[in-house]
């Protein structure tokens, strides 16, 4: 009796342990089927819309043929200017939090700020620009676009100096200490080189992000159907004009729309592997 | 006899003193101005650092100053009205609250036990070889921008959801009587359930990276001991990994449903912009960043535009909280693992 009740204690629990297993392995391929399909059908739309006329014509008025060049353009401008903007703020901002002030209370509340704003809905950071920028200057314009996207880089490269700096050994700095070195020159000779690769990978990872970011771009930077590099004006830029397109009843916007998509998630896919690559490479070494 | 070429011993010593006088006045110029630069860079660094909580003052400062008009109409019932008619000037927030909770509630009861079960996979059953691959292509989906889940929702999983998926679960739950209530109306396609389904996708990557990351973090000898004991993969998951674990999941969950309520783009394209609340999943609804996203260049009238802001304050309220928690939890867990 009693060894009945055992091995029949010992099969349900071999059981349950067979039918959780069974549900990791599927929750696991569920997980990595809709990364296969949204690619898939990403890419069969996106490349049978794909040709030269994407990059050097204009976005076209419905129901004509054109290209994505003005759109394609004002992202990069608008990437470079955020780019340019938040990544000397973001490494100083992070080098104070991992040399300067390591343990203070600054760091920790810039810290934790920092985290927030790191994973705050963008759209928000669009309202922020809005009211700061456009309300004021009183019309759209792509420097305000390129503003909002500085915002979102901001505490992505802050967040990634601060770990690379962290992770530099102290053994360096004393090193650097023990010549005479000024600590803004340890900083800016020793800690940043050895820190370098990390701190690139987080510039790039902060490219990623904002590459594909609409929401904060629809109310600053606006769109533009033609020809613009007037940072004073609205420019147009590849996620709102993916938005716009996609939304259309237009069948040739909808096919540039997948097009587009398509140049975004293959720049978003490529920087990230670029970064990964780089963060591997430090840890072998 | 002197060496050719070597001064005199009595020579040195006065050269020496000679050339000291100019020398320590350049070493003290290079000296100061080091310091100089030091402080300067020390200065520099720290207002860089006070530039992060400035934009932090400057969001909030800005949504509340840009959303008094409209609270000040409505007060506070615009929190529970539920009227948004841009003609007549009514604006109340609770059915874009509506949709985001709801949205957001949907995501988190999907990506949550399907995220748990991943980690295990990676941490526990996943041979070493394949670890890192599965692992990069689980955050991969992180890496997806939200418009493309929106341009895929829109073409593809909507129309999929609509056509197979809906009908299904309205014959299904027609009879049972919360169900049905639940699954009623006619099968749109784009709706709350869509939204709440994309959403999921996308919350998952963050829900399995965190889980998978403490889950690594859990002493080997603790599993090593109940295994010896003769547990089973999946009672030493349950009963030991998991209990160590759990501040670090609450957090990793909560900061998943940070992303949901804020997440702006796939949910625009797919959940419809219907104002209004409607008991069945399948119906379409609409979610406050949804509302932003597709009103905030069509308002017209500043009382419009205020009320919009006003929505985007709540939605910065509601993440800034639920963010906060996250935070303070995953601080908490990384005090314990260092000390």
């Amino acid at each position: 009796m009693a060894a009945t009740f055992q091995s029949s204690l010992y099969a349900s629990r071999r059981r349950r342990n067979r039918i959780s297993m069974g549900l990791a392995f599927a929750a696991t391929a569920f997980g990595l089927s809709w990364l296969v399909l949204i690619l898939a059908v990403l890419l069969w739309e996106g490349f049978s819309g794909l040709s030269l006329a994407v990059f050097t014509e204009m976005t076209p008025p419905p129901g004509s043929a054109g290209g994505l060049l003005n759109p394609i353009v004002g992202s990069l401008v608008m990437t470079t200017i955020a780019v340019l903007i938040g990544t000397p703020l973001g490494i100083l901002a992070g080098t104070y939090m991992a040399e300067y002030g390591r343990y203070d209370r600054l760091t920790t509340v810039v810290r934790f700020i920092n985290d927030i704003l790191l994973s705050a809905p963008s759209i928000v950071v669009g309202l922020f620009v809005y009211e700061v920028m456009v309300a004021q200057m009183g019309h759209f314009s792509g420097w305000a676009g390129a503003v909002s996207l500085a915002v979102i880089v901001v505490p992505v490269v802050v967040r990634t100096t601060e770990d690379m700096l962290i992770l530099v050994p102290d053994t360096l700095r004393e090193a650097a200490a023990s010549i005479g070195l000024p600590r803004s020159l340890m900083i800016t000779k020793v800690a940043y080189r050895a820190a370098r690769a990390g701190m690139v990978t987080g510039v790039l990872l902060a490219v990623a992000r904002i590459s594909g970011e609409t929401a904060p771009l629809l109310f600053t930077a606006l769109n533009n159907q033609f020809w613009s590099l007037n940072l004073n004006a609205p420019v147009a830029s590849l996620p709102v004009v993916i938005f716009q397109f996609a939304l259309s009843p237009y069948h040739d916007w909808q096919k540039l729309a997948w097009t587009g998509a398509l140049i975004i998630t293959l720049a978003v896919l490529a920087l990230s592997i670029i970064a990964r690559t780089l963060a591997a490479q430090r840890k072998t070494s | 006899m002197q060496p050719t070429g070597r001064p005199p011993v009595v020579d040195v010593a006065l050269q020496g003193s000679g050339i000291s006088v100019a020398e320590q006045v350049d070493r003290a110029k290079v000296l100061q101005r080091l310091r100089l630069g030091d402080a300067a860079y020390r200065h520099l660094t720290r207002a860089a650092a006070i530039t992060v909580l400035i934009i932090l003052g400057g969001i909030i400062i800005s949504l509340v100053w840009g959303s008094l008009p409209a609270l000040r109409t409505f007060g506070i019932s615009f929190l529970y009205e539920d009227a948004w008619n841009p003609v007549t000037e009514k604006f109340g927030a609770i059915a874009p609250i509506y949709g985001t909770v709801v949205t957001s509630i949907i995501a988190m009861l999907i990506a949550v036990p399907v995220g748990l079960f991943i980690a295990v996979f990676l941490t526990e059953l996943c041979p070493m070889w394949l670890r890192r691959p599965v692992g990069i292509a689980i955050e991969l989906l992180a890496g997806i921008p939200s418009i493309i889940y929106g341009i895929w929702g829109l073409f593809v999983f909507a129309p999929f959801l609509q056509q197979q998926v809906q009908p299904f679960l309205i014959a299904l739950f027609g009879e049972i009587p919360v169900l049905s209530y639940l699954f009623a109306g006619p099968p749109y396609g784009i709706g709350i359930l869509t939204a709440g389904l994309i959403l999921a996708i996308m919350v998952l990557p963050f829900v399995t990276s965190i889980s998978r990351d403490v889950f690594e973090a859990v002493p080997p000898v603790l599993k090593e001991a109940a295994y010896g004991l003769g547990c089973t993969t999946w009672e030493v998951s349950r009963y030991v990994v998991l209990p160590y674990a759990r501040v670090g999941v609450i957090g990793g969950v909560m900061l998943g449903l940070g992303r949901a309520l804020g997440e702006t783009m796939a949910v625009t394209f797919v959940i419809g912009n219907a104002h209004r609340i409607s008991g069945s999943l399948l119906a379409p609804g609409t979610t406050i960043s949804a509302t932003i996203a597709n009103e905030f260049t069509e308002a017209v009238g500043d009382l419009y535009t205020s009320a919009l802001i006003a929505l985007g304050l709540i939605l910065f309220l509601i993440t800034f909280i639920v963010l906060a928690a996250a935070r303070l939890m995953l601080m908490r867990l990384n005090a314990r693992v260092g000390g």
